[in-house]
């Protein structure tokens, strides 16, 4: 048994190496991989950068700092792109 | 064969030409490749889409920049289901960092059932915007009064309803549009409440410089061809306008000449 840095237990196994940190990504609270950048989480969603803007902290990050960019603890981030519209 | 075609002025808003003078929606079609060809076939040039979260759990193709090409089309974000100032501010802003333009399509809703606009939420929110430098296209009921406020406020165009947003009840206020139309320097293109081509023509007779609309196509039963019908509504408006129209008088007046008759049997 591993403890993550939310203090919970997590069974030795595949995601016993993983340290997770907890995120609220648009309006859902999500464990995602410690560490990631925010370029590394939408990859991990398979969300091509070009074609979304990232609200980090209800702050807009631009593109050239997505890779720079460590996703935290707590991070709130929204995901957005153009849908249909009138 | 006469090519013959209506001399008009280019249409342009804010500094740029357009090539036609409708347009488009980008919401509540079947199918993404229905909705593409219903544009194509729609001539226009300019068409509006909406800012929503990605569904990170369906991936982000159903995007709408996975099936419109902006080199194409001149996509125009809207801050489409925003109530309040500080919404508008937050949507316009994304839909900027997307990198297409300036340009936003502003709308601040003030009631859930008319989603008719509160225009002093609106008139607050396109000058911060415009202060931000944004081509703002201010969608607003038909008060000449609120047009005004938004054409003072750095408005590249003012958008007054037809009617309320999805109604598809047409021009409800042919005068209100008329005078918008009179006193504004500024484009006024008519936004929202068009059902179907005749309320486009008439909607275009009165004189503005174009038309905007979505549910009309997207909720016909053939979207394609009703389209190509909005296409062709918008354009004989204008040039009905521009021909100037017959002075209309509740009384026959024959189209053939009294003099020449045959003397009666």
């Amino acid at each position: 048994m591993v403890t993550t840095e939310s203090g919970r237990d997590t069974p030795a196994g595949a995601e016993a190496n993983t340290r997770e940190v907890t995120v609220v990504l648009n309006g859902e609270e999500r464990a995602v991989a410690q560490g990631l950048s925010v370029a590394g989480l939408l990859a991990e969603f398979g969300v091509e950068p070009a074609m979304v803007v990232v609200e980090h902290n209800r702050r807009i990050l631009s593109r050239d700092r997505l890779d720079a960019t460590p996703v935290r603890k707590a991070d709130v981030l929204e995901v957005v792109h153009f849908v249909g519209g009138g | 064969m006469s090519g013959a075609t209506v001399a008009d002025r280019n249409f342009v808003i804010g500094g740029r030409a357009f090539g036609s003078r409708l347009i488009v929606g980008t919401g509540k079609y079947r199918s993404n490749a229905e909705m593409v060809a219903a544009i194509r076939a729609s001539g226009a040039e300019m068409v509006t889409v909406a800012v929503r979260r990605v569904d990170l759990d369906r991936g982000a193709e159903e995007g709408v920049l996975h099936h419109l090409d902006p080199a194409e089309f001149f996509l125009l974000p809207n801050t489409a289901g925003c109530y309040t100032v500080a919404d508008a501010l937050r949507y316009a802003r994304l839909g900027r960092a997307a990198g297409l333009s300036e340009w936003v399509k502003l709308e601040v809703i003030g009631d859930e059932r008319t989603l008719l606009p509160d225009t002093a939420a609106t008139i607050e929110a396109a000058r911060q915007l415009v202060g931000e430098g944004f081509s703002v296209m201010a969608y607003t009921s038909d008060d000449l009064i609120a047009a005004l406020r938004l054409e003072d406020a750095g408005c590249v165009a003012v958008m007054p309803l037809a009617s309320p947003i999805g109604s598809g009840l047409g021009v409800v206020n042919p005068y209100y549009i008329r005078e918008i139309k009179r006193r504004l320097s500024v484009p006024v293109i008519v936004d929202a409440g068009v059902g179907t081509a005749s309320d486009a023509c008439v909607t275009m007779e009165q004189g503005v410089d174009g038309v905007l609309l979505n549910t009309a196509i997207a909720s016909a039963a053939d979207p394609v061809a009703m389209a190509q019908a909005m296409r062709l509504a918008v354009q004989a408006g204008r040039y009905a306008y521009l021909a100037g129209r017959m002075k209309a008088r509740e009384i026959a007046v024959p189209s053939s000449p009294r003099a020449g008759m045959l003397d009666g049997v």
